[in-house]
This record gives structure tokens, sequence and C-alpha cells, in this order.
């Protein structure tokens, strides 16, 4: 469970230094009157916190998950799975899908709908790409023998990047609606916003999806072992 | 005022039934009467503090309740009081937590001279193994339960052979003398419960646990599990024997090693069926 | 107080906090049953909640039953008996009490005490309900279904959740709770948002974090808790229906059941119980929490006083919180876990209790010089103060990891977390709800009949569960269908559990008093007003009873002062709504 508590006090340090700000050790009783409210003019939109909250749920489901994969790997029946080569190319496209969609995101500010447009249209496309390869990735194993329940770290593997592979489905429902959005009609201050949101989303997916395929190669084993070293 | 009357009631009867209630632990027969040492501690403090809270409720409902003209005190705070309420509270607090680490360390501590024994659960039965002449437990194994090994016991592990088993029988221990036992379940969790000897542990299958103690009286326990498991739970039953020396070692010498109960069981062509599953 | 500067004179921005857009309805249908109105919404979360709450009462009689009279009722069987156990619990701590004070009171509460029009993201807040409906529906389906639901103890602890010898093991029952669960988790984490994002982005003008009551506070605090905690549970029943139903071995070790070797192996058990108790303690508080909030307001109400050391309380709430993500493995003492694991967590354990006990202190502080209104809902403040400071003491027996051993795993268990996470947040479910009915309805409930399910209730609960805790001290251990022989089981264990059976009888019936008081009391309760109990909070100023949708008529509320302005010195009257300047005062306090 180390990984999620490092991650949880991560969470906490983000709410505490949020909260620092809040006059916590202010006495309400003393201060009648409405100017205490240190909120800006210009607040962030609702819908950006609510992303913000709702990732930082969705990286504790990650986390969970593999706190769960390392606590599951101290057992002895644990043999770690090659990967198969092409989840290389399933990473470059999913970088791919991320930084397009971060350009849509910079064409939209600057009032460029029509870049804008077509470069959504190959971040969806990417994104399509990369779920297509994540299946083509589990056909490969399933047919070189390494079935869903034939070893722990199999069933990890499968069961992860499912849960991630969800997730990309869901991004792309939302990032087709927005596609379909600016098609109807000029890209305005709400749609701009969403296109935002999709490319906070992506980036955060693609984040995920680099530490699991560091988890899954081996590597975050690495990296776990030095920082062990490192505490003792 | 039925409020205030009826508050101190209830603290007050809380307190009587405490004190008189025919519902107390069963007498020790281990040497974990630190435990229970501990939970006195805790109940006094405690007690005094669920008293004093109710009381002092019941106090102010007295005290204030609304009349005509009451007006409420202003006062958002007295850092002084709250301060010093913490303190004590951290005191109190310090006070139970201390003994119970203390004892907690004592209780995951086996003593060296402590001897092995293993219980092994499964659905709904326990069962017993005892070191043989060799000291020693031999390794067992879920993989190679089968009927004639229920206990899922390594054949091939020279400490194996001479190991005393108890299936679905009484266990007996010796008094006076420390012992380890050792949990090892072969389906789903159990958990070695006499009321007694106040330590149990759950029974996990795929590893194996333990817990240590003293037997300190002699008699005849029951043992309950005390983990659901399964539709049989409240069923499983096991009976544990604490004996004088003497009559502890003419119990073991009655009882039969792994080699005997094989042996017995039905010759070699059951053992040809085991050493295939094994192998498997 | 230099940087208090007064607010006359200048001229008071409206509302600086963007309004929203809402949603309008069209039809009956978008009005009143696919509603984006958060208090449509609370309704129908608590409305549910309360019916399937009702199935968990009447599952706790049967239980009781057997408990109390063993071998009187055939039809109860050792099957049935889990399957009901297993069932009352998880309806009672997820599906009841969760869904009820976050789901229930969190939409109803929030948008009126922060003074916002509605939730941020309503559509989502809408999605979230209709999810939970379906969450409780393939819940209750279970009882349905062949093989009938699951018999695994709530914990639903494997490997014995789905063997067969369990009830719904292998048939549908583990199934159907797994993805009941599962649904519920994707349906809170919408409503979820809602209320963080709400209490981040939609409070009024004024209305800065201190100055919140502390309602919002604990249900706030609750949700960060519970959005952070769920994904455990989650986790742990997706890898659960994995080895259910994919036959892989994420929990499941090698087993040989019944002398029959299984096709698993090498899983650990213990991984699903930290996964579970990583979600199953701060679920604790994400019960207690918004309870230990609303009581805090009814006692300062119903006191004519405020909440004394309102920031000890805001602080309080927030360390038990972070507190509690550090504690889960007190669950697990006797588990088999690596014995030295209890130092730390006997160590956080009772670390906690300071904080609480701190809450604790300050309620009954409260009391102390107030103007004591003996209301309903004071009443029920004043039982939940003696039944959590009860259930809250006998937490620190389990706590503190060698008293622990002998009481783990028996009715000491089962009475202290009825106590403390049963009993007393449900005394303030039931005072919250005699106090904002008026609210949500416009009519008082019944009085007479309140205090006869106040007693009966408060009285019989206590009478259920004080003495419990000695059939656990005794050695009874929890989830026995029936207890049978033993030589610590004398004649008194068994009348004690039938004393206990029939006070669970009589205190199941009141609550159909108070059903009924809920209904007759929609048409023939004394029309309450807009603030009958004279209250400081925002969601008592609102300029209609019962608030339409968006709440505040034309312009938002501002806030000009702390929720607890009760019984100021040379005011009017005895308490000052969060939204009325103070002119004189406050021209005072510029001046220093």
């Amino acid at each position: 469970m180390t990984v999620v508590m490092v991650f949880l006090a991560v969470i906490a340090v983000i709410i505490a230094w949020w909260l620092a700000q809040q006059r916590l050790a202010s006495k309400p009783w003393l201060e009648v009157g409405h100017t205490h409210d240190h909120r800006g003019i210009e607040p962030v939109p609702a819908a950006k916190i609510g992303l913000g909250v709702f990732l930082a749920v969705v990286g504790a489901l990650f986390t969970l998950f593999i706190s769960a994969y390392f606590m599951r790997m101290a057992s002895s029946d644990w043999s770690p799975m090659p990967l198969p080569r092409f989840l290389w190319i399933n990473t470059g496209v999913l970088v791919v899908s991320s930084v397009t969609l971060h350009w849509a995101k910079v064409e939209a500010e600057r009032r460029n709908d029509e870049a804008a447009r077509t470069s959504l249209l190959v971040a969806l496309a990417a994104g399509l790409a990369f779920l297509v390869g994540q299946l083509f990735a589990w056909r490969a194993l399933s047919s070189a023998g390494y079935l869903l329940s034939g070893n722990p770290a199999n069933s990890f593997f499968y069961m992860i990047t499912g849960m991630h592979g969800l997730h990309i489905v869901g991004g792309l429902a939302a990032l087709g609606r927005v596609t379909l959005r600016t098609w109807d009609a000029p890209i305005d201050r709400r749609t701009r916003l969403a296109i935002g949101l999709c490319a906070t989303y992506w980036h955060f997916m693609l984040a995920v999806w680099v530490v699991l395929f560091a988890l899954f190669s081996g590597w975050a084993n690495d990296v776990v072992d030095l920082c062990r070293q490192l505490l003792t | 005022m039925a409020v205030v009357v009826i508050l101190v009631l209830l603290a007050a009867g809380s307190v009587l039934f405490h004190l008189l209630s025919p519902w107390w632990w069963t007498p020790i027969a281990s040497n974990w009467n630190y435990i229970d040492n501990t939970l006195i501690i805790t109940f006094w403090i405690t007690g005094f503090v669920f008293v004093a809270v109710v009381l002092f409720m019941a106090y102010c409902v007295l005290r204030f309740r609304h009349r005509p003209g009451n007006q409420a005190a202003y006062e958002p705070e007295n850092k002084r009081l709250e301060g010093w309420l913490a303190m004590s509270t951290t005191v109190g607090v310090i006070a139970m937590l201390a003994p119970g680490l203390f004892v907690w360390n004592q209780f995951v501590t086996v003593p060296a001279e402590a001897t092995e024994v293993e219980v092994v659960g499964q659905q709904w039965l326990w069962s017993f193994r005892l070191p043989g002449a060799d000291g020693k437990l031999g390794t067992s194994e879920t993989r190679d339960v089968a009927p004639e090994n229920s206990l899922g016991l390594n054949r091939n592990d020279a400490a194996t052979l001479d190991d005393l088993i108890i299936e679905g029988g009484e266990l007996h221990l010796p008094i006076g003398k420390p012992v380890k036992v050792l949990l090892r379940s072969v389906d789903v969790l159990h958990d070695f419960y006499v009321p007694e000897f106040r330590a149990k542990m759950d029974m996990v299958p795929g590893m194996v646990t333990y817990f240590w103690f003293t037997p300190t009286r002699t008699g005849t326990f029951e043992i309950l599990c005390a983990e659901l498991c399964g539709v049989g739970h409240p069923q499983m039953r096991g009976t544990v024997v604490v004996d004088t020396e003497a009559d502890y070692q003419t119990w073991l010498a009655q009882q039969q090693t792994f080699s005997q109960l094989t042996a017995s069981a039905g010759g070699s062509s059951t053992a040809a069926t085991a050493d295939a599953s094994s192998a498997q | 107080m230099v940087d208090v500067r007064s607010g006359i004179g200048e001229a008071v921005p409206p509302a600086e906090v963007e309004d929203v857009e809402l949603y309008h309805p069209h039809s009956w249908w978008t009005r009143y049953v696919f509603s984006q109105d958060a208090k449509i919404i609370a309704i129908q979360y608590s409305t549910t909640a309360i019916a399937i709450g009702m199935v968990a009462l009447v599952l706790s009689w049967l239980i009781r039953l057997q408990l109390g009279f063993p071998g009187t009722f055939e039809l109860i069987d050792a099957e049935r008996y889990y399957q009901f156990i297993t069932m009352h619990g998880m309806i009672m701590v997820i599906y009841l009490l969760t869904a009820l004070f976050l789901g229930g009171f969190g939409n109803y509460l929030i948008p009126l005490m922060v003074g916002a029009r509605d939730m941020v993201f309503p559509y989502a807040n809408m999605l979230s309900y209709w999810i939970y409906l379906l969450a409780v529906l393939v819940l209750a389906a279970s009882f349905f279904a062949p093989g009938g639901p699951t018999g695994a103890g709530w914990t639903l602890y494997p490997p014995q959740a789905i063997l067969s010898n369990t009830p719904g093991g292998r048939d549908w029952g583990i199934i159907l709770m797994l993805s009941s669960l599962i649904i519920f988790i994707i349906g809170f984490t919408m409503g979820g948002l809602n209320y963080v994002v709400t209490v981040l982005q939609g409070r009024a003008r004024g209305m800065t974090l201190m100055r919140m009551p502390l309602t919002v506070w604990g249900i706030i605090t609750a949700t960060v808790m519970a959005l952070l905690a769920f994904p455990a549970l989650f986790v742990a029943c997706v890898m659960m229906l994995f080895d259910r139903l994919l036959g892989t071995s994420f929990f499941m070790p090698a087993i040989a059941e019944m002398g029959e070797q299984l096709e698993y192996g090498g899983g650990s058990p213990i991984l699903f119980q930290h996964l579970f108790w990583f979600f199953g303690h701060p679920e604790v508080y994400i019960v207690a929490l918004p309870a230990f909030g609303i009581v805090s307001d009814l006692i300062s109400t119903h006191a004519r006083k405020n909440i004394f050391g309102y920031r000890m309380m805001v602080w309080a709430i927030v360390i038990i919180g972070a507190l509690s993500f550090v504690v889960w493995a007190h669950h697990m003492y006797v588990s088999g876990m690596n014995p030295y694991f209890g130092f730390f967590f006997a160590t956080t354990t009772l670390i906690i209790a300071v904080p609480t006990a701190i809450k604790v202190y300050n309620w009954v502080l409260t009391l102390w010089r107030g103007d004591i209104h003996l209301t309903l809902p004071m009443l029920f403040a004043l039982a939940f103060i003696v039944t959590f400071v009860n259930g809250g003491l006998t937490g620190l027996f389990l706590g503190n990891v060698v008293v622990d051993v002998p009481l783990s795993d028996t009715m000491f268990v089962v009475a202290h977390f009825h106590m403390v996470m049963g009993v007393a947040p449900i005394l303030v479910i039931f005072g919250a709800i005699y106090h904002w009915y008026p609210k949500v309805t416009g009519r008082m409930l019944n009085e007479a009949l309140g205090q006869l399910h106040f007693w009966v209730t408060f009285l019989g609960a206590y009478a259920i569960f004080f003495p419990m805790h000695y059939l656990g001290l005794v050695g009874v251990p929890r989830r026995y269908h029936e207890l049978g022989d033993a030589s610590f089981v004398t004649d008194s264990v068994h009348s004690l559990n039938a004393f206990i059976s029939v006070a669970a009888l009589i205190v199941g019936a009141a609550q159909i008093v108070f059903l009924f008081n809920l209904v007759w009391s929609l048409r023939h309760g004394r029309e309450a007003g807009g603030n009958p109990w004279r209250a400081t909070t925002l969601e008592w100023q609102t300029p209609e009873t019962p608030p339409p949708h968006g709440n505040w008529g034309k312009e938002l509320p501002v806030v000009y002062r702390w929720a607890y302005d009760y019984s100021v010195p040379g005011a009017p009257e005895d308490f000052i709504p969060q939204n009325q300047p103070a002119p004189g005062r406050m021209s005072h306090e510029a001046a220093s």
C-alpha cells in the first residue's frame, strides 16, 4: 500500500496548501462584514476544478491497482510476461494523440477554427488507433499463450490495460462530442474550454499509460528498488 | 426534567449493569492475564469519561434549559479550557496505549523455548499436528491435500513422517509450557479461538500464521471458529485439553504418526495416486 | 482586527459569484422525475435510501428473531441467516448511510447553506441519482436471483465469498453484489464531484470557508474522503469479479475445498482485506463526519448558543479525515498480517481519539450556559452524544491492539460498531429530519409522535447494544447462526439474547411511527413558516419555503457573518441570520 500512501500524501499536500490560504486560523466571529472573501474576481471555471478532482479520483484508482500489483507480486507464483514490441508503437500513437490535442487547444485559443478542427480529428483518430493497437496487443499475447488466468502478471496486465482502455473510451466519447460541436458552429468560449479539458484529460491518461508501461516492463521495479535503497 | 432524570438513570444504570451483571469473561487459562489487566484499565478510564460526559450533559440540561427570559452566553471559544481538555485526553489515551503496546510486544515475541503445535482448519473441522521424535514439523502444501492426506503434508520431507496427526480429535497441551500455535487453513479463512486463552488468530489459506501462549490451568476447553467460514461456521468446534505433564505424556504416546496413518489408510495403491497427484 | 473593513457605505456587489444558468424543466417529467434540481434529487436519494433501509430493518428483525429464539423459526436456516446479515450490513453502510448523508443531506443542504442556486453540474448530479437507483435495483435483484443474495458477510472476504459453501458464492449473489457496488461507486463519484466543486466554486459572496456551517464542513470532508477511498473498494470488487468469473487468482490461494482441489493458486486473501479496509475505515468517518457536522448545528441552534470552539471543530474534522486514511489495518489485528504493524496502527488509531474527544467536549460545552430548547432535534442530538460517546469509548478497546485480541470477532465488535456508526449517526439523521423537514415541506412534523419515536428509539437502541458488549466479553462470537452449546454459554446468555431481540423488535416497530409521521405531516402538519427554529444559516433565509428551483429568487444572498451568531449581546433577537448586515457592531469593529 506504499504506492497509494505516497499518492495520497501528494493529494494531502495539495489540499493542505489550498487550505493554508483559506485563513483557517481566523476568528470568524470577529469579522462581521462581507469583505473577507479573497476569491478572485475571475473565477476558475467550475468544469476545470471538476476535472481536476476527477483526475485525483482516477489517479487514486490506478495507484490502488498498482499497489495491488506490487503486493501480489511478492507471491512465488509470479512470472513476468514479455511485452509485445508494438506496445511502443501504441505509446507513440497515444503521444501523437496527446500532442495534437494540445495543438488543437492552442489553435482554438488563437481562433484558428479550421486548424483546431483538423487537429481534433487527428487526435480522435490517433486515440482510436491506440485502442485498436491495445486490442492487437491483447490478441498477440493471448495467441502467444499468455492467457488472462495463466499467471497473476498476465491477469494484472489485461485488467489494468482494460481499465485504462475504458477510460480512453470515455475520453473518446467526450472528445467526439466536442469535435461534433466544432463542426456545427464556430468555436465559442464553452467549446474552447471543452477542448482544453479534453487535452488535460488526455495528457493525464498518457501519463498513466507511461507509468503502467514502465510497470509492466519491469522498470518501475527498478525505480522502487532504488527508492528502497535510498531510504534504508 | 424527564430528560435529566433519564440521562442520570442511564449513566447510573450502565455502571450498575457493569458491576452487577452475570456476564463477564470466562476464567482465564493462559498467561495472558496481562490482556485482562489492560482491559480493566481501559474499562476504568472509559467508564469514568462516559459517566462524566453524561452527567455533565444532564446537569447542563437541568441548569440551562429554556425558561422565559433566559439568554445564552456568547462565548465563541476558550483556548485554555480546550487546551486543558485536549491535554488530559492525551494523557488518558497514553495511559491506555502504553500498557497496550507493552503487552503487544510480549504477544508478538515468541519465547525461544516454546514448542510448536500446528492447527489446521478446514470446512468445518479442526485438525492438529505435533512434531514427532525429531522435534520438527515437516513442510506442507495445500496442493498436496488428497483424501488420504487431508492436511496436505509433504511425503518427501523426512521431518514429516514422524509428525503426530490428530484429525478431528482432541488436542492436548501440557500445563505451564509455552506453546507456539502455527495456524494453517486449506480452504477459507478460519480463526482459532479459545475464549479462556484470550489469544486468537486468523488462519489464512496459503500462509502460516501464529500466536503463542502458556496454558496455566488444567481442564477441557472448547475451540470455536471466529472468522466466518461458510454455512457451517458455528458448528466448527473442537476441544483442547490442558493436562499435567504425566497425563500429557500418556496421551502423546497414544497418537499416531503420519507414516503410521498412511500405512493404515490403505497401502500402496493410495500412495501411488497421491504421488501422481503431487507430481502434477 | 485591523484588516476588518466595514461593509457599510460600500456598494455591495450583488453577485460576483457567477450566476449559474439553470436548466429549465419543460415538463412534469423533467421537473419531478428526471429533475436536475439538487433539492428534488436529494428527496429522490433520501426516499430510495430509506426504502432500501426498510429492507435492512426487516432483515435485522429476522436476524434478531433467530438469535433470540434459535430453532423457533425454521424459515431462517443457516444459509438465509448469512444472507440476511450480509445484506443488512451492506445496505446499512453503503446504500442507506452513505447515500443518505451525502446524496440526501449533501444535495439538499450544500447549495442552500453556501448560498448557491444549485449544484455546479446539475446534469451529472441527476445521473448520479439514477445510477444509484440502478445500483440499489441490482442489489435488490439478488434477492430474487437463483441461489439468492450473497451470504459472505458484508466484508465479502475471499476465498469464502466466491466458494460453493457460501450462499450465492457460485451463483448470482456475489456477482450482483460486486456489480452493484461498482455501479454505486461510479454514481457516487458523479455526485461527489458536484458536492466538492459546489463548495469550492459555488459559495455566495462573503461565504468564506470559516463562515460555513459545520454541516457543510462535515459533508464536504466526508465527500473528499469518499472520493479517495471508494476507488479501493472499486479495485477490490473488480479484482474479485475477475477471480469469480474469469478464473484469475488475485485473492485466491491454492484451495482444497472439501478435499477437492480448485483451479486457483498463489493469491492473497490479505490483499483483499487491505484494499477493503483501506476503503472501509474511511467509510466509518464518511458516515460519522456529516453526522458530526449536522449535530453541531442542531445543538447550536436549539441551545441558542454559538458552537463552542468553532475553529477547533473545523480543524478536528479535517484532521480526523486525514488520519482516518492511516488506521485501516486496525480491522486486521488478528488477520495474520505482519504483527509488527500492530504497533503503528494502534498508535494512529488512538491518536484519532484526541480530536474526536475534543469534538465531544465542544458539543457539551455548547450546552453549558446555553438556553436549551428541548425540541425533538435537540433530544436526538443529546441522544447522539450519549450513544456516540459510548460507542467511541468502546472503540478504544478495539483500537488498542492487545485488547482487541480477545474481543475481535465477538459480539463486542458488533455492539461497538452498531453503537458508533449505526445508532449514533441514525439518531442524527432523525434529528436532522425533524429539523429540516419544515424547510423541505413547509410543515412541522407531529410533536407527540416524534416524542414517542424518540424515546423508544433512543432507550431501545441503548438497551439493545449496551448489554450486547457483555455478550462479547463472555466470548460469544459474531456471525453465529446459532450459539449451540459451549461451556461458557449459560442460560443467562440465552435470556440476554432474547431480551435484546425483543428490544430490537420494539425499536424497529417505532420506525413505523416515524414513517407514518413523515407521510401524515405532509398534509396535516402545522404550518412552519420560513424559519421556525429562528436559525442563522442561509437555508432558513430563502424567500420562499419550500425553496423553488434556483433557491434564491432574483438575487443571490450576500454573507456578512459566520453561521453561529446566536444570543449576541446587545442584538435585538437571539439570532442574526448570516445574510444580515449589522451596522452598529460592525462600525465598532472597524474602528478598533
